[in-house]
């Protein structure tokens, strides 16, 4: 009998809830979204969904590892979302899949969006071959966390702002971390420390429209030249993360001084260094050539997909989410920086010492080659440099090899363009 | 009068046959059909990009020095690791069959915990255990006077060190297949061959090792056929570094067509480990006909 009851009962709710669904006319939003953020953004969309009552956000977390194969996977089976944060990288591939509908029209129809206070080079990360694609959710850029106090030891007043004074400041702490320590950690399993350094140059890392690989450029040779002198005269350990196992704690005890990474590690050294060496720690700009140089501009952009059949309702979660207020709320939740000028002004970011200066890195981003191919020539570049930094390869050697990599990676993309060319369409 | 008989054989062996058709036939000739063109990303978005290469995916890969590193590596892997894997159960099988054996329940389930772990898990541990400066490893060498070593992060101890991880969680699994061969063998030989005044070493040699030939052909098998397969250990302990010296064939694989979504490529790899497998498989099946163990 009381069985009878229970499903009688379960049987009236999934009446109710049936109604419930016919009444709710709203258009719904799909909306995947990578890793912790997608946590964090759920508590934000009930204010959106109150200020918007025609809409209602299906959101999906989806764990960073499997997102690019499942995102290839939705495409092929046509099963995307409506909108999405893209890895800046996967943005090229994603437009060269024709996967992207360009926001161009609908940035210029939105009253009050104002592009130019995103920091130039995070936008450009979104623009391919002349076309947006993509609005900034947030950012990261590479740059040096440094002790303050090993710097003091080593009698280094002026935090090093161009290679030349990082060079002496490094010679010197090396002298006096002590036997066994190192002056700078450039893990050999990332490919962002060399990658920061070589787009600090003029030249482009590739060559024609991104047909060929620029890497035996003067600058890029310039760049890995200073990548392996910090191996060769010992300022730089020969080791993966995965050596070091807990990368905090061997900054905290002098292991190496300088560690070049992303923001997200502020809340880490924070979490990490026991209170005593709060004060002993600081990030500073990536010192560049000749004076305060340039960084990655990498992070996540919001992109609708072309087969979304609510792109406006799409566009209006975007506009929303990348808005200044809800930008700066972001900030507070998750830590991570924003890519616009204006919530930097809110007091949470400019009274924090740490963020500083990622504020002024942020100002010099540089997107890297906009070709599909580019994470596959960034991990052979990652290669070739670690055999450099083995001694096993010259300066000269390495960016010769690295054409060759390069070139070979790019034969479709050439064959691509050539088609295109002879089919008599812009390329 | 015979093809009735015939035809009801085929009857009965067609649903299996049927089975094997779908699931392994088709899809292996999928992927060789797949091995000769380039599908990429850029096939992906219009099939209209996707070009027939016949068999340049396999002359690709047999000029690529990356292939032949990684292919080195896993004969080097398959080499030391096989007999290791095989000599240390038979090992273990020995001492937990020994009449002398004390705890021999404790001991089968600690010899065979590392198999039913999970491999993240336990390379965490790994890692630390071989940890340069920290690890128990160095920590234990250090009082023999021996300088730390750098376990995972020198190209040439890299691979020693995956072997010993993938030997000490799998031997386990081949100890329980010899230990069942070994109680197998009748008491009455052992017997026979003491009142001949055969020593233990004797006794091991001629009859324990020749009863124990088909479990060994098995267990050679099936050990070889999976280290060929070396993918996990290097993935969660190395990542295929240092300088590559722990990237295997499968790993290569992964990277073409998981990563780099190059799918042409990768079935090429595949084939060729494919055929590597049945040849070397079919060279020991022949070794041991040859040596009558079959």
């Amino acid at each position: 009998m009381r069985c009878c009851l229970l499903l009688a009962a379960a049987l009236l709710a999934l009446a109710g809830a049936g109604c419930a669904r016919s009444r709710d006319e709203r258009t719904v939003v799909r909306f995947w979204v990578m890793g912790y953020e997608g946590e964090v953004v759920a508590r934000l969309l009930p204010e959106f969904e109150r200020q918007h009552p025609g809409i209602r956000v299906d959101l999906q977390v989806v764990p960073w590892l499997s997102a690019h194969e499942k995102l290839l996977t939705a495409f092929a089976g046509d099963a995307l979302p409506d909108v999405c944060p893209l890895g800046n990288t996967w943005i090229p591939e994603f437009a060269a899949l024709g996967a992207l509908e360009p926001l161009d029209e609908e940035i210029a129809a939105t009253p009050g969006f104002d592009a130019g206070d995103f920091f130039p080079g995070v936008w450009d990360t979104g623009v391919v071959e002349g076309r947006t694609y993509a609005v900034p959710w947030y950012v990261e850029t590479r740059l040096p966390f440094y002790r303050r106090d090993m710097l003091a030891k080593a009698g280094v007043e002026r935090v090093p702002a161009s290679w030349d004074e990082w060079r002496t400041a490094m010679g010197r702490v090396k002298q006096v971390a002590g036997p066994g320590n190192y002056a700078i950690l450039l893990p050999l399993n990332e490919f962002e420390p060399l990658l920061s350094l070589a787009i600090q140059q003029p030249e482009p890392l590739l060559r024609d429209g991104g047909r060929y690989g620029n890497f035996r450029s003067e600058g890029f040779r310039q760049s890995l030249g200073f990548y392996k002198e910090m191996f060769d005269r010992g300022w730089a350990p020969v080791v993966t993360n995965n050596q070091i196992s807990n990368v905090w704690d061997e900054f905290g005890k002098g292991f190496y001084s300088f560690y070049i990474s992303g923001p997200w590690n502020i809340a880490k050294f924070k979490e990490r260094l026991p209170a005593s060496q709060q004060d002993d720690w600081m990030t500073m700009p990536l010192p560049g050539p000749r004076g305060p140089g340039a960084s990655l501009a990498n992070g996540t952009s919001f992109v609708v997909f072309r087969d979304s059949p609510n792109k406006a309702a799409a566009w209006k979660l975007i506009a929303w989410l990348a808005s200044p207020r809800v930008q700066a709320e972001f900030h507070a939740l998750t830590g991570d920086l924003p890519p616009r000028r204006s919530p930097w002004s809110t007091p949470a970011l400019a009274g924090d010492a740490y963020a500083r200066a990622f504020r002024d890195q942020l100002e010099r981003a540089v997107s890297t080659p906009k070709v599909p191919e580019w994470e596959r020539i960034a991990t052979e570049m990652l290669l070739v440099g670690e055999q450099v930094a083995n001694g096993r390869l010259s300066v000269d050697q390495a960016a010769e090899e690295l054409d060759r990599r390069a070139d070979r990676i790019l034969e479709k993309r050439r064959w691509m363009l050539d088609q295109a060319q002879k089919a008599g369409v812009a390329p | 009068m015979r093809a009735p008989h015939s035809l009801a054989g085929w009857l009965f062996a067609a649903p299996a046959l049927a089975v094997i058709v779908v699931f392994f036939g088709l899809p292996v000739l999928a992927a060789f059909a797949l091995s000769l063109t380039d599908f990429d990303i850029y096939a992906l978005a219009d099939i209209g990009n996707l070009r027939f290469v016949g068999l340049d995916n396999y002359l690709g890969l047999l000029q690529n020095p990356l292939f032949w590193k990684s292919l080195g590596n896993t004969a080097y892997f398959v080499a030391v690791g096989v007999p290791l894997s095989v000599a240390l159960s038979l090992g273990a099988a020995l001492l937990l069959h020994s009449k002398l054996g004390r705890f021999k329940g404790f001991f089968r389930t600690a010899f065979f915990a590392p198999v039913v772990t999970t491999v993240v898990a336990v390379a965490v541990i790994w890692r630390y255990l071989f940890h340069t400066k920290y690890g128990l490893v160095n920590w234990t060498l250090s009082w023999l006077g021996v300088d730390p070593v750098d376990w995972l992060g020198d190209p040439h101890w890299a691979m020693p060190t995956i072997i010993l991880f993938a030997v000490w969680k799998n031997f386990g699994y081949n100890m329980i297949i010899f230990l069942a061969g070994l109680q197998g063998i009748p008491e009455d030989l052992y017997e026979a061959a003491r009142i001949d005044g055969a020593s233990r070493w004797a006794q091991f040699r001629h009859v324990t090792v020749p009863q124990l030939g088909p479990v060994m052909l098995l267990v050679g098998i099936l050990t070889m056929a999976g280290y060929f397969q070396l993918f996990a250990e290097p993935y969660v302990m190395t990542q295929g570094g240092p300088l590559e010296s722990t990237k295997s064939v499968l790993y290569l694989m992964y990277d073409e067509g998981f990563k780099w979504w190059n799918l042409g490529n990768a079935s090429a790899v595949a084939f060729l480990l494919f055929v590597l497998m049945t040849a070397v498989t079919s060279g020991l099946l022949w070794f041991a006909r040859r040596r009558g163990v079959e």
